[in-house]
């Protein structure tokens, strides 16, 4: 592991290249994203945004009564996210459980969806208090069952308490275990961290870590992806990349229910880290509900008037 | 009575709290309300003015950051000095403009008392002129009184103790430091009172005291573009407008007091408003 | 999906129809409009379209103002009660409120700044203006001024062209609370806000002369800086007006405020929030066209940041939206008059003959209009003109400092003392330096914020007087034992 040459995997050196960020001044990214949420998008730049983050979607299903049906009708729905329209792009990803990657993986690629790819929420989500065998086994099982995107958790209670080392390895031992087969998100549930500052300190530690994306949130815990948190995560990826040429992705979750919000975050993308992360590599947006918001406001763009509910499905 | 010869003072000025003569070797003839002659004291030059002007500015930042209650205790020093000299002060009220000693005694008793009520109001005319200022948005925001920097000014010429110390202490209270043109007919006790300064801690510049000619020194007082402000309650009216006008060449803040009151302190403060964000 | 890399924001342009425009205008005299004799085009700085024709204030007009203002001071607004006073302040600022956007739209079409910036910042700050000076009116004599402090009587106000809705506000507002009644001049640029201002007056029910309005230019400025029968004078303008002002007013009895210009330090620290103090700067300077005299113009960073923050600095700057006002994306609208824009210019090559290097964002400006670029100096030190004087305008100086004295030390060898900024995660250096800096108004870890609860005004020549909270409204008060 080189970690870009960043640190060199001992707590002390991870201790000084933390120690060495700047901090984040709360009001002023609260104001900056603010300001950035009266960007008013009209007409065809909507309509390229909407496709955008369509094609975007981590399409997600993370509950306890999760079935295979309801997974295979998600399923079907990231695929052709709008049956009526094939102009309409399939979505970034559906995002699972562990034990549900296998059935999805299959039936993606029963109904022509092989190019989209599954995410299986990983180490012990959502809380991440498993031993780290448990931790390694659960990510190893996801990969075995198809998995091609690991969105795991860090250990938010060593973070809060300083041990970031421990934080740090975890990274590594599970990029470790995805090696070449699957994309690493890293998870810091921004609303437990708390403050910015966290934030960017979590955001530099899993990027020298390994990461390839940075994720806010499991979806589980208020607030979630608000506009400032993933401003600042923005900052820290497009600050990675002057310092290591390494482009890391960043991933929204939680929160991002209609067009209106997910726009916001493509404005945030645009003129934060810039134009060359608005690609699905680069962005997701993890969500449910959002898909259909998009898919109305894209049938009021082409059709002139206001969609109804009834003409998106509900899968 | 014995037949001594008394000493007599030779009358200086009172410059970075040393007692030089005018550059210019000038002095000019205080007599008394009978006409006989009392003393010889400078004339002062526009550069006397310049090197009292010096040393105000160099004197600035230090009193300027001294906390209030080392102001306050050095304004009650002062007092104490000048109680402890009252006889003399007095006594040259006395000689200088012939009014009765109970007269001179009430004059430096309210002097001694204005120098204590100022004394009093450095650890206090912050929190009387200042204030947190609600905001609408999550700033911190607050406005203190701060000193204006060097300020002269003109001291009236009667009462020549009483109108000096009001011309000197609610400048300096603030934390400026000073440069005063004491009474011209009556300088006796402005002088004296360099005595009283060099005996009370006060650093040398804060206070710089010259004896001369009003319509000397004034034009160049109001020219002067190291000089933030200008107390002219000791000049006559009719001089007020041109003085205004000249001080305009760097918007000098130009004011006449007719009473003591905390006002006169804050004329020569600037308010200064500190935003910062309160968040995490 | 098609390919686009870039995400082009498509023209989203406010609707002009709010607004209308009369072909002519007159003054605002006793609580009517009437005719005036001469005229001057005003346009619309971003197209240089003539939106309408200005009146010129000659001496009858402006005498016919005093003496509405004075007729209303003596038989009205003196005898009203603060209570009832303030009931008409309250008034104005729910109209305001209520007729925002329209002020919005034609501020920005008069003035030539971003519709994002008159929306969200000038016409909600001056209605909050009125709503606070509204709750003093009947509480003057707890403002700390004696128990029975009075009004200097008419006022004389003379506001410029950079926020003409905002000055008006400041001005005003307080100056009514207090129980004056005012006469009030708009930049010559920028007249069309304060004429529908006089709407708003009419549609309060204001009473009549409380507030007149006289358009045009230098000239009629100067008829109220020396006529006789105003009593008190406030300007916001440039220093070199301010002292001509001050000299006129020298042989009066008038009270007299300035708000003037400024060359604001905006000090960056190592220990600074980076990103945060990256937007600080760009707000400090870029806010308006940098048509503010508070505006963070020198940048001074301290050495061992500094590359890092100029270079994060160049990307920020690439990505400010120069273009047409009226997009609700635009952040950087017109520079205010070919004047101004040639001022700029000329500044601005002087950076370039002593020897600082220019950056300007890459950015494509309008054919019609007056436009400058956002643009950087480096290299820039103490001893350049375009670290000395106001440029007024989108153009930063970056100077470098290696010791917090060292950064007080440049931050304060200037004439001006307006405003100043200070970027740093330590408290006690805030602190610190905020001591340390002779000005009026220090942002701390935030920058160009403005509140009416907020006084705000400059040391040294950058003013007398503050506008703005307690401290301002003490400016159209007597009260004082000085004169």
């Amino acid at each position: 592991m080189s970690f870009y040459g960043l640190v060199d995997g001992t707590e002390t050196s991870l201790k000084k290249y933390l120690g060495s960020l700047s901090g984040v001044d709360q009001v002023g990214a609260d104001a900056r994203a603010a300001m950035l949420a009266t960007r008013s998008i009209k007409t065809t730049s909507k309509r390229w945004a909407i496709d955008t983050a369509i094609s975007m979607v981590d399409l997600t299903t993370l509950e306890g009564a999760d079935t295979p049906g309801k997974v295979k009708a998600l399923c079907t729905k990231a695929v052709r996210p709008d049956p009526t329209d094939a102009t309409v792009p399939s979505v970034g990803a559906v995002c699972v459980y562990n034990d549900m990657v296998e059935i999805a993986r299959t039936h993606l690629d029963l109904i022509g969806g092989q190019h989209v790819g599954v995410a299986a929420v990983s180490t012990a989500f959502p809380s991440g208090r498993a031993s780290m065998a448990v931790k390694i086994q659960d990510t190893k099982d996801a990969i075995n069952a198809g998995a091609s995107e690991i969105d795991m958790v860090i250990d938010r209670g060593a973070f809060l308490s300083g041990r970031y080392i421990e934080v740090f390895d975890e990274i590594v031992k599970i990029r470790e275990v995805c090696a070449t087969k699957a994309h690493l998100k890293v998870i810091f549930e921004t609303g437990e961290l708390v403050t910015y500052d966290n934030v960017r300190k979590a955001s530099f530690l899993a990027m020298a870590a390994g990461a390839d994306f940075i994720k806010t949130s499991t979806g589980k815990v208020s607030p979630a992806a608000t506009a400032p948190v993933v401003l600042v995560m923005l900052e820290a990826v497009r600050d990675f990349y002057t310092m290591t040429k390494v482009r890391i992705g960043v991933k929204p979750a939680g929160g991002i229910r209609n067009t209106k919000d997910a726009i916001k975050q493509l404005v945030l993308v645009n003129e934060t880290a810039g134009p060359e992360w608005l690609k699905p590599s680069l962005f997701r947006i993890g969500a449910s509900a959002l898909l259909n918001d998009l898919l109305m406001q894209r049938m009021k763009i082409d059709d002139g008037y206001y969609a109804s509910p009834q003409y998106v499905t509900i899968d | 009575m014995s037949n001594r010869i008394d000493v007599k003072k030779t009358y200086k000025l009172f410059i970075n709290g040393a007692f030089p003569r005018t550059e210019s070797g000038r002095t000019y003839e205080v007599k008394n309300a009978k006409g006989i002659f009392i003393a010889n004291p400078c004339l002062a030059s526009r550069k006397d003015l310049r090197d009292a002007v010096v040393a105000a500015r160099a004197a600035h930042h230090g009193w300027n950051k001294a906390t209030a209650y080392n102001k306050g205790q050095i304004l009650y020093r002062l007092a104490e000095m000048l109680e402890g000299r009252r006889a003399q002060f007095v006594d040259e009220i006395v000689t200088v403009t012939g009014v009765s000693k109970a007269k001179a005694e009430i004059e430096v008793t309210d002097s001694v008392d204005r120098l204590v009520w100022y004394a009093g109001w450095a650890d206090k005319i912050s929190s009387l002129s200042g204030a947190l200022n609600p905001v609408a948005g999550p700033y911190y925001n607050f406005t203190i009184p701060e000193s204006m920097g060097v300020i002269a000014a003109i001291a009236p010429e009667t009462p020549s103790l009483l109108g000096f110390i009001d011309s000197i202490a609610p400048i300096i209270v603030g934390g400026n430091t000073v440069v005063v043109l004491a009474s011209t007919k009556a300088p006796l006790s402005a002088m004296s009172f360099a005595e009283v300064i060099a005996t009370s801690d006060l650093p040398a510049g804060v206070i710089n005291i010259l004896t001369g000619r009003k319509d000397e020194i004034t034009p160049w007082m109001a020219s002067h573009m190291d000089i933030d402000g200008l107390d002219i309650s000791g000049l006559s009216s009719k001089k007020h407008a041109e003085v205004k006008s000249t001080g305009a060449q760097n918007l000098k803040r130009i004011y006449s007091f007719k009473s003591d009151e905390p006002g006169r302190i804050l004329a020569f403060m600037e308010n200064k408003t500190v935003w910062h964000p309160i968040g995490l | 999906m098609e390919e686009k890399l870039s995400f082009e924001y498509a023209p989203a342009p406010e609707s002009r129809a709010l607004v209308t425009i009369k072909p002519k205008y007159g003054h605002f005299i006793g609580g009517k409009f009437v005719a005036g004799s001469k005229h001057f085009p005003t346009i619309n700085p971003a197209t240089e379209e003539v939106l309408s024709q200005i009146s010129l204030a000659a001496k009858a007009d402006v005498d016919a103002a005093v003496k509405a203002a004075r007729k209303a001071y003596t038989t009205t607004w003196s005898k009203m009660s603060g209570k009832e006073r303030g009931k008409y302040l309250f008034r104005i600022a729910r109209i305001m409120q209520e007729r925002s956007r329209e002020f919005a739209v034609l501020e920005t079409l008069d003035n030539g700044k971003p519709i994002r910036e008159s929306r969200d910042v000038d016409v909600p700050l001056a209605a909050a203006h009125f709503f606070y000076h509204a709750g003093w009116a009947d509480k003057l004599e707890y403002a700390g001024l004696g128990t029975t402090p009075k009004a200097h009587g008419v006022a004389g106000q003379i506001i410029p062209w950079n926020f003409p809705l905002l000055m008006l506000a400041w001005k005003v507002a307080p100056a009514l609370a207090a129980g004056n009644t005012v006469v009030l001049k708009p930049a010559e640029t920028t007249s069309l806000t304060a004429l529908l201002f006089a709407e708003v007056c009419q549609q309060a029910e204001l009473p009549a002369g409380v507030v007149n309005i006289v358009t045009g230019d230098g000239s009629t400025g100067a008829l109220i800086v020396n006529h006789p029968g105003i009593d008190k004078i406030a300007f916001t303008g440039s220093t070199e007006v301010g002292k001509i002002i001050a000299r006129a007013v020298a042989p009066t009895k008038k009270s007299v405020t300035l708000e003037l210009g400024g060359k604001a330090a905006n000090i960056i620290f190592d220990d600074a929030a980076i990103d945060e103090s990256v937007e600080g700067i760009v707000n400090g300077i870029f806010f308006n066209q940098g048509h503010v005299c508070c505006a963070g113009s020198r940048l001074i960073l301290q050495e061992s940041i500094a590359d890092e923050v100029i270079e994060k600095l160049k990307n920020r700057m690439a990505k400010i939206r120069v273009g047409d006002p009226m997009d609700k994306n635009t952040d950087l609208g017109a520079i205010n008059s070919k004047e101004q824009l040639l001022k700029i210019g000329e500044l601005s090559a002087a950076g370039d003959s002593e020897g600082a290097q220019r950056w300007s964002a890459p950015c494509d400006l309008p054919g019609k209009g007056f436009w400058f670029a956002p643009t950087i100096f480096t290299g820039v030190t103490q001893a350049h003109r375009i670290a000395r004087e106001e440029i007024f305008g989108p153009v930063l100086s970056v100077l470098t400092f290696r010791t917090p004295q060292e950064a007080i030390d440049k931050a304060n060898n200037t004439p001006f003392g307006l405003s100043a900024g200070i970027w740093s995660e330590k408290g006690a250096k805030v602190l610190w330096a905020s001591q340390q800096l002779r000005a009026g108004v220090i942002w701390a870890n935030t920058f160009n914020k403005f509140d009416p609860a907020s006084p705000f005004g400059g040391y040294k020549e950058s003013g007398w007087g503050r506008e703005g909270g307690r401290h301002g409204l003490s400016a159209y008060l007597k009260g004082v034992s000085h004169e």
